[in-house]
């Protein structure tokens, strides 16, 4: 442990704050123990009244991190769940950057991951000093103290947290706390720790970004280009000063709209319903989307980069020769909108020397830079205070922080000294772009005596990366990776494979969407090896299997998931309609089985048996709720939704025309998790890749119909 | 002009037009944020309130429309029919991100108090306009049989 060089400041704090013991990283990154949060990057706040607070460096969209952080750190110190409390950090990348980030930011299925031994160690080094303070207290060994739910014990002696906490914050945890073997764990991994966010999500007690209103604010809301790349040339006002509670209109200086100032979102609606703009098209999409369809296919004649590991095309074109069964499937995938239930929204208002943030923030990180930049401040002067955000599926992390510049502007523009509430309506929500890409795939796959022998296979996508902060980390050669994620690197053992990719350009703005490349990608890769499998007249389950025959790590993990999800669902019952899909992203592994019926021509979904391997299973039931969610969240856009344009302008607007999956869609749901010793991957996106690849093999072994332009209802599927 | 209103049993006078939703009257004049807004155009349910004991969405429900009745959101809803609700929607984590779920609720008490033992059809039937993106839908089956049962006792 290094040496507190500022202990006498802490204890003078002590003195100032009253007894409180925190603990987390000092400046030189080792744990330490402290009575403020000063010198501290706190992960653990002990109050007097012996309650435990985890503070949780990755905001809450839904995923459960303040639940599964929290379980960290109760377990390492035996805290008592009922009680523990959970705290948002604040927006701070020095203190709580995400480990695998180097920033402070939520995605990519990370949180659990990159903080499993961060928050256990905090945890650990919490209980360190506190059984070294019962024990200096009552002259007894540390090894004689027992912690049970927050209560320290030694012989005859007990004590609640609190009691010690002025004592233990003076003491010195080691440089490498002590965690728990495994095989003593009584919360991870087990069942029956509700959620620390339940209630007041039950009672309307939750604090999003929606429900914050702060002294003299005033609501503004965007009118922005009918198109993407649209410019503003001039608006007209006039009309809105009828609107009560109207109190501005003003250009955004960027020429991307009009900000409508009021004093509550329902005069912000009315009075930008009232506003006539001109736009200067000349950048922008104007093409409809038959157009852009036809485009993205053109490009798949001549790859610019081939991505796969020794994949050739000359090679996969003379094996493909050989074959004696060939297949050719082109895929259409549409652009999709993430709609989280909670529009678009945050608050900024002034502070001494800044501004402040309210937001459901998933890049602190990157917002601070970026809104620095725009208002000519430094990042540490922009303070962002995160709350619960309603749902994000990717939207919520721009890299360009889209809608927190907005604000900003919103905000500068108005004079820099209103607090700005910027609220986005449904519509905007819909119509506002950072939509999956639209992506366009053709694959030739060959076989020969029933086995694949070549495979070649384009796409053509727009790049979420390039021109992000992303870019340096993600981009390779100029292959964006998660265009290909799913297929460059499929795992399946297939001779004579060579992956093509071509950047689409297009001024709709794109952005990764609940699991990215692989929510396309997985698609095209488990419905392909369907149709091979068909076309072999083997077994799905066992031609994927006959696939995955070569020993690696990741072969063996997708196996286990594929033959637990086979022999859970019953798989080749006779008389049942059911596809299969397996596919590893995030790290983890998770197989589908998806039943149907068929009534009257029309697919009804009956059950999904899903198996997941995501290593050690923190929190058993927020995975199964994770599994559900994005099955769920899947489906929905695999059966019905689409974003389209018409001479550039999206053709759906809200829930009636970009209908969300609803309770009269949604399956029975089965999840299996694997048991596991192997570090824990994510869980918030690997449930979705395979659950639509799987409905739609299952449409095939009932109908024969194979779905490859999405959505389903596209390719004249109707669901009961 | 201002209309008088009884919001969770207790009378309350707005200053707003009298064509203004329901929904900002609860969330810009009263604060009451527990009422969410989710579409707009009554499509998705998170904006769910009861309007004399009934399940109304007041994104489409105008403060003209309300004056003397009696008005329940989330922040004042309760007896049995509630508790049970609230009770199973715990018991079961239900919850995800959590934004819809104050209007799942306020729909799935109306529905309980009309027909204490649903069966799934009844629930779908019932639920069918409350959309949750996070398609937490599953468990809101599993929590309205459940909270059937927690009201039997």
């Amino acid at each position: 442990m290094t040496i507190q060089t500022s202990r006498r400041s802490f204890l003078k704090g002590a003195a100032a704050t009253g007894a409180a013991l925190f603990i987390g990283g000092n400046a030189k990154g080792a744990f330490a123990a402290a009575s403020g949060a000063a010198d501290l990057n706190p992960f653990v706040r002990i109050a007097p009244d012996g309650i435990v607070h985890v503070v949780i460096k990755h905001f809450e969209m839904g995923q459960g991190t303040t639940t599964g952080l929290a379980t960290l750190v109760a377990e390492e110190l035996d805290a008592d769940w009922e009680t523990l409390a959970v705290d948002l950090a604040p927006g701070d990348s020095n203190r709580y950057a995400n480990l695998f980030f180097g920033t402070q930011g939520t995605g990519g299925s990370t949180a659990i991951a990159n903080s499993f031994m961060q928050y256990r160690q905090a945890g650990a080094a919490a209980r360190e000093v506190l059984v070294a303070a019962a024990a200096n207290t009552w002259g007894v060994a540390p090894a004689d103290v027992t912690i049970e739910k927050g209560i320290l014990k030694a012989g005859t002696n007990s004590a609640h947290f609190g009691e010690m906490v002025a004592k233990a914050a003076t003491l010195t945890p080691s440089e490498e706390p002590t965690v728990k073997d495994p095989a003593q764990f009584t919360l991870i991994g087990k069942d029956g720790l509700r959620r620390k966010d339940s209630r007041g999500k039950t009672i309307g007690q939750t604090t999003f970004a929606m429900d914050v209103k702060v002294p003299g604010q005033v609501t503004a809301m965007i009118l922005r280009s009918p198109r993407f790349g649209g410019t503003l040339v001039s608006f007209d006002a006039s009309d809105a000063a009828d609107i009560n509670g109207f109190i501005d209109a003003k250009a955004l200086p960027n020429g991307s709209g009009v900000a409508v100032y009021a004093k509550n979102t329902w005069s912000a609606m009315q009075a930008r319903d009232m506003i006539e703009a001109e736009w200067d098209f000349s950048a922008a999409e104007n093409r409809s989307t038959d157009e852009m369809i036809a485009y993205h296919q053109g490009l798949l004649d001549k790859p610019t980069y081939q991505v796969r590991e020794g994949g050739d095309f000359a090679a996969t074109g003379k094996a493909l020769e050989a074959a004696d069964t060939m297949l050719e499937i082109d895929y259409v995938f549409p652009n999709l909108a993430h709609a989280p239930m909670e529009p678009l929204n945050c608050v900024i208002e002034p502070t001494a020397n800044g501004v402040k943030f309210y937001d459901g923030a998933q890049f602190p990180g990157i917002t601070q830079p970026v809104v620095a930049s725009v208002l000519d401040l430094k990042p540490e002067q922009v303070e962002v205070e995160t709350v619960y955000a309603g749902g994000s599926f990717g939207r919520r992390a721009t890299p360009l922080s889209d809608y927190q510049v907005e604000a900003a502007l919103a905000f500068t523009t108005l004079g820099g000294q209103t607090p700005v509430k910027l609220v986005w309506n449904r519509e905007d929500d819909v119509r506002g772009g950072y939509y999956r890409p639209m992506a366009a795939q053709r694959a030739k796959i060959g076989l020969k005596d029933g086995k694949i022998v070549g495979w070649d296979h384009r796409i053509a996508v727009k790049s979420i990366l390039k021109g992000g902060p992303f870019e340096s980390v993600l981009v390779h050669n100029g292959v964006d990776d998660v265009s290909v994620e799913g297929i460059k690197d499929s795992h399946y053992d297939i001779p004579g494979m060579a992956v093509g990719l071509t950047d689409a350009e297009t001024p709709v703005t794109v952005l990764w969407w609940r699991s990215v490349g692989h929510s396309q990608n997985a698609y095209s890769m488990e419905t392909l090896m369907d149709a091979a499998a068909v076309a072999a007249g083997a077994d799905p389950v066992q031609f994927r299997l006959d696939h995955l025959a070569g020993g690696t790590p990741d072969q063996v993990r997708l196996s286990g998931v594929l033959s637990l999800a086979a022999e859970k669902a019953g798989w080749g019952t006779p008389g049942k309609h059911m596809g299969v899909a397996v596919h590893k992203s995030f790290n983890s592994y998770v197989a589908e089985v998806a039943e149907i019926s068929v009534q009257d021509g029309a697919i009804k979904l009956e059950k999904i048996t899903c198996a997941v391997d995501c290593g050690l299973a923190v929190n058993p039931d927020i995975i199964r709720a994770q599994m559900e969610g994005g099955i769920g969240y899947g489906l929905g856009a695999i059966m019905r939704n689409k974003i389209t344009f018409t001479e550039g302008e999206v053709d759906q607007s809200n829930f009636p025309d970009y209908e969300p999956l609803r309770i009269t869609d949604m399956p029975d749901i089965e999840v299996h998790i694997v048991a596991s010793a192997e570090a824990p991957t994510g869980v918030g996106e690997p449930g979705l890749p395979p659950a639509g690849p799987a409905l739609a093999n299952a449409i095939f072994a009932a109908t024969g119909t194979r779905v490859t332009t999405l959505p389903m209802t596209d390719s004249g599927i109707e669901f009961v | 002009m201002a209309t008088n209103l009884k919001i969770n049993g207790k009378e309350v006078s707005v200053d707003a037009d009298a064509d203004t939703p329901l929904l900002w009257v609860l969330r810009d004049d009263l604060d009451l944020t527990g009422t969410k807004f989710g579409c707009g155009v009554a499509s998705c349910g998170a904006c769910t309130v009861h309007v004399d004991g009934v399940a109304m969405r007041s994104c489409q429900t105008y403060l003209s429309d309300v004056e003397g009745t009696e008005i329940t959101t989330i922040e004042g809803v309760s007896g049995k029919a509630a508790k049970a609700v609230q009770t199973a929607w715990r018991e079961l984590d239900v919850v995800l991100c959590g934004y819809c779920q104050s209007g799942q609720i306020m729909q799935a008490v109306d529905l309980l108090a009309s027909t204490p033992k649903p069966t799934n059809d009844d629930i779908d039937a019932a639920m069918a306009g409350n959309a949750c993106r996070c398609a937490t839908y599953h468990r809101i089956r599993a929590a309205i049989h459940h909270a059937a049962e927690i009201m039997e006792g």
